[in-house]
């Protein structure tokens, strides 16, 4: 619950206003600001308005001096409002907050100006620049004339951490907050965890295997006392707030009860498909598995999944069950099971859901879909691992081994008619398939390449020996793929059209087998698991990150964190380092015992509400609820988030919020037009 | 079919080549939309479209030329000016196709290039306000009209014909308005519709040549046999078409694209030559409606005798 230790004793009435003694400080930011406003019109001319005490420009308002000046300035001149013109307020509003509040001022009566973001950065005209600089800093100041001393709003803070998606980012976080001891639900809508990264067979660019760096991570998710483990799992529902999270979880039915089974994997004998004939989704449709299965081998939890849209028994109800024969005493099978929901309560989230490859389809000229040889890099990874469907055979549909194969880069990245990024990993990984290829097979390797991104540890070097290998290494886009042959030796191949440029021609290069190194791409739902979580999200999908260099893994939502890839491409190791990082934001947040957050909760005046029932259902918190007695809404500011959305909605000005009120806001837009 | 004001009816816009070597378009185009009782109004004093040598010489005047179409287009398409209304115009050759929206996309998109069109528009009384949907009669048959309703007019199915579906390079690029730009299908969907065995054909977007056959005949020709190359490997007994241009440089040079061939191991003999026929002609065929009223017998390179051999004929 909140605390309400709040003062309001200054009510922003006209009759203080002779006590108002302002002080303005316009910040040079270097030449930042400087470099286009003139700072010092701005300050003089802010020292001609009402209410305004001192009005001073300084090189660098942030620094310990710029800030010294302020603290001063309230000592010798009895300053009791300070508006600083400088950066954006999610730079240094705190700053300057703190630094008025140890000088005995309280720290809301302090208005930011943005004159760099909002004036200097994106305004060609000096003249023009200056004006508008100086039409905002009068409006801070009719705004805070009327701002008034509140005090941040407690909350406590929950243990523990949710953390969404079971891949190399969200086992790595996962496992460092359990080693830190905090109580980790760790969700993933797969039967396994593991992710993509359990889909590969070796790593670029140290081709270390793939499995054999992740299992035993994934195992001591298993293990982990501090882990709750919930697979085959979503969340669908985020309710409460920073620190205090309420999550819904469905748990889909497994058909199999976890705590039972032992992992003999006996009633996937005993079923009464002998042979797999259900497409298999972790071999992405390469491989076959049966209606109750494990994904792989080295499946987190090692307990299988029944298929309820191919078992036999829930589409016609006659089966023998031989399954639940082979469990026997065990009784690990219930074919009952239903769907449940599970409620959590944690106080941070991380978000760790991933990424997908681009479906290239969406560029049929590339033949996918239509050519059977051609394959993305994704199968080929499943083709070159040994629990692969093909036993780690790079063999083709037809079961031959391809003599020559073409890897082309950038499908999906890159692409104005697709996805405009680089997605950071392609070229690595397709320099590891080439080696593969050409180890395994002794075929010809061509790799067709816009530009070569190597900038990793160890990376430019593994290029090197990519071309000491012998890999033909084509600068050039493909421009089609075709079966049309124009001679004899393309008769039954497909043929790769690319203009050279380092040779300066148009090449046609007959091969085998085509592999398109598929960027990666939001996953198709991240737009409404950003709604969901309540967070940013790119126009793409990515997640947004709080600052892109110095609040990577935090987002705008407070307790919510974000590792690998749902937050932008990257590799293995930079998803890993992200990942400790949000484990080692979360594990900060949750060492508090409680958090102070803006006061900035709405109130209602019982003399101005006229009980229409508008806002308590449309609040989302449920923090309003009308006295039918009295016939006035009530709202209680413990469980308010200072949303606005009862402000905006009252029709009669009755509900306000701290720091937004209606007088503030107008006399603030009055500011800007006077 | 958007354009209540003409209450079902399309405005149609021939351009020269359907007056000309493409007459065989235009007959059975008009044949084929009369049978699916469709009406076409022709596009009353309609001028050249600004294709070939206007566009390659000066950008702005050939789009001033079929400014004036389309302007013309949204008067006798929307008379008394309906608001939010939108005019279909149809335009079956590819050239026209892409001329016309290309200028109605440089209009919308390139302010200056809009003004200067309008200025010349206006010495003419016209104007252009962006109320016309460029159409080509494959998007109108298949997604307008509807291949349920045309398989339930066919009277003679297309069986056993093998059919190379060729689109050419124009009416999916750059303005993939109804279909892909690399494997467009509205037309393999049409011919299969009405019962013809449409042919893997990857070179249905090559180029045919346009007028390099005849300016630059070494390389225009070489394009030409490519194609009919692959068709006759593919086994195709016809290729079908949606451009005049296309029909035109496949069906007069199959001669000298086969006697040109670098590895030329024999000149195609009369057995070998690949018939290249309209779409809207196979599609008659299909609804019953007489070859002479389909021109059919316009064919350099005769169609009859492989379509009687599927019993199509």
């Amino acid at each position: 619950m909140r605390d309400e230790g709040r003062s309001t004793a200054d009510d922003g009435t006209t009759s203080h206003l002779h006590s108002v003694r302002i002080g303005v400080y316009v910040c040079h930011c270097g030449t930042n600001i400087a470099g286009k406003v003139n700072v010092r019109a701005v300050a003089e001319y802010a020292g001609s308005l009402p209410g305004v005490v001192v009005s001073r420009d300084y090189k660098y308002m942030c620094a310990d001096p710029g800030q010294e000046l302020i603290k001063k300035d309230i000592r010798e001149l009895g300053l009791n409002r300070v508006v600083v013109a400088s950066c954006s307020p999610h730079l240094h509003e705190e700053t300057f907050r703190r630094a008025v509040a140890e000088a005995g001022v309280n720290p809301y009566l302090v208005q930011m100006v943005s004159i760099r973001e909002q004036v200097s950065w994106v305004t060609v005209d000096p003249d023009v620049a200056t004006a508008k600089a100086m039409d905002l800093v009068r409006a801070g100041i009719k705004r805070v004339t009327l701002h008034e001393e509140l005090e941040p709003v407690r909350y406590p803070v929950k243990p523990g951490v949710l953390v969404v998606g079971g891949g190399i980012a969200g086992i790595y976080a996962a496992l460092t907050l359990a080693n830190g001891g905090d109580h980790v639900y760790l969700v993933e809508r797969e039967p396994s965890i593991g992710g993509h990264m359990a889909m590969f067979d070796k790593t670029f660019p140290t081709l270390d295997c793939s499995a054999c760096i992740l299992t035993p991570k994934m195992t001591a998710v298993k293990g982990e006392p501090n882990i709750t483990l919930l697979t085959y799992s979503e969340v669908v529902e985020v309710g409460g707030y920073i620190g205090n999270f309420k999550v819904k979880v469905r748990r889909k039915p497994r058909y199999i009860i976890e705590d039972k089974c032992v992992g003999c994997y006996e009633c996937i004998e005993a079923c009464v498909y002998k042979e797999a004939k259900v497409s298999n989704e972790f071999d992405l449709g390469l491989g076959k598995r049966k209606p109750i299965y494990v994904p792989f081998p080295q499946a987190i939890p090692a307990v299988p999944v029944i298929d309820d849209e191919t078992c036999i028994w829930f589409k016609s109800g006659k089966c023998p069950r031989g399954c639940i024969k082979a469990c026997g005493d065990r009784d690990a099978i219930d074919l009952d099971q239903k769907a449940e929901i599970l409620e959590l309560e944690v106080g941070a989230i991380i978000l760790a859901t991933g990424f997908q490859t681009f479906d290239p389809r969406r560029l049929p000229l590339y033949g996918y879909g239509s050519y059977p040889n051609v394959y993305t890099a994704l199968e080929v990874e499943r083709l070159v691992n040994a629990s692969g469907p093909t036993n780690g055979e790079i063999v083709m549909r037809d079961g031959a081994r391809p003599k020559s194969v073409g890897i082309i880069h950038c499908i999906g990245s890159r692409d104005e008619k697709t996805n405009r990024w680089c997605s950071r990993v392609c070229c690595m990984y397709s320099l590891k398939l080439a080696h593969l290829v050409k180890e395994r097979t002794q075929a010809e390797v061509f790799n067709f390449y816009i530009d070569m991104r190597t900038p990793g540890k160890g990376f430019e070097e593994f290029y090197d020996k990519l071309l000491e290998e012998g890999v033909h290494l084509i600068r050039g886009k493909v421009g089609e793929v075709t079966d049309v042959a124009r001679i004899p030796e393309e008769e039954g191949k497909l043929v790769l059209t690319v203009e050279d440029t380092l040779l300066g021609m148009v090449r046609r290069i007959p091969v085998d087998m085509v592999i398109l190194a598929v960027g990666l791409e939001p996953r198709h739902d991240a737009h409404a698991v950003s709604q969901l979580f309540n967070i940013g999200c790119s126009n793409a999908g990515w997640f947004t990150e709080r600052h892109p260099k110095l609040a990577p893994v935090s987002t705008m939502s407070g307790g919510i964190f974000l590792a690998g890839a749902c937050q932008g491409p990257k590799d293995i190791p930079d998803t890993v380092a992200q990942a400790g990082a949000a484990a080692a934001e979360a594990l900060t947040f949750l060492s508090h015992p409680y958090i102070d957050a803006e006061p900035n909760t709405a109130y209602i005046d019982p003399a101005l509400c006229s009980g229409c029932h508008i806002c308590p259902g449309l609040c989302p918190y449920s923090a309003i609820h009308v006295d039918e007695q009295e016939k006035v809404a009530v709202l209680s500011g413990a469980l308010c988030q200072g949303c606005g959305v009862c402000v905006a909605a009252c029709p009669s000005g009755a509900a306000q919020q701290y720091l937004f009120r209606d007088e503030q806001l107008y006399a603030e837009i009055e500011g800007v037009l006077a | 079919m958007s354009a209540t004001t003409l209450a079902g009816r399309y405005l149609y816009y021939p351009g020269c080549s359907l007056k000309g070597t493409g007459r065989a378009y235009e007959t059975s185009l008009l044949a084929v939309f009369r049978a699916l009782g469709v009406e076409l109004l022709e596009l009353d004093d309609w001028n050249c479209c600004g294709a070939t040598a206007y566009m390659s010489v000066d950008e702005v005047k050939a789009f001033a030329l079929s400014g004036r179409n389309l302007a013309l287009a949204e008067r006798q398409g929307l008379p008394d000016e309906a608001r939010g209304e939108q005019v279909d115009l149809i335009a079956p050759c590819s050239a026209c196709y892409l001329v016309l929206n290309k200028t109605q996309a440089y209009m919308r998109y390139y302010p200056q290039i809009g003004q200067r069109v309008s200025q010349a528009l206006q010495t003419a009384g016209l104007r252009y306000k962006g109320s016309v949907r460029i159409r080509h009669p494959l998007d109108v048959l298949v997604n307008d009209v509807g291949l349920d309703e045309i398989a339930l007019k066919v009277k003679t199915p297309l069986k056993g014909l093998k059919v190379a579906p060729y689109y050419g390079c124009q009416i999916v690029r750059p303005f993939a308005t109804f279909d892909d730009r690399h494997n467009p299908v509205t037309m393999d969907r049409l011919l299969g519709a009405v019962g013809a065995e449409v042919v893997d054909y990857p070179l249905k977007t090559s180029c045919c040549g346009g007028s390099l056959t005849g300016n630059l005949p070494k390389v225009g020709v070489t394009l030409v046999h490519a194609l009919l190359d692959e068709a006759r490997k593919r086994g195709a007994d016809v290729i079908a078409t949606v451009c005049p241009l296309c029909q035109f440089n496949l069906d007069a040079f199959q001669e000298r694209a086969g006697g040109r061939r670098t590895n030329d191991h024999h000149a195609p003999t009369a057995s070998q030559q690949l018939p290249v026929v309209y779409f809207t002609q196979l599609l008659g065929l299909a609804l019953g409606i007489p070859a002479r009223e389909l021109g059919l017998q316009a064919n350099i390179v005769p169609a009859e005798p492989a379509l009687a051999k599927r019993g199509v004929l």
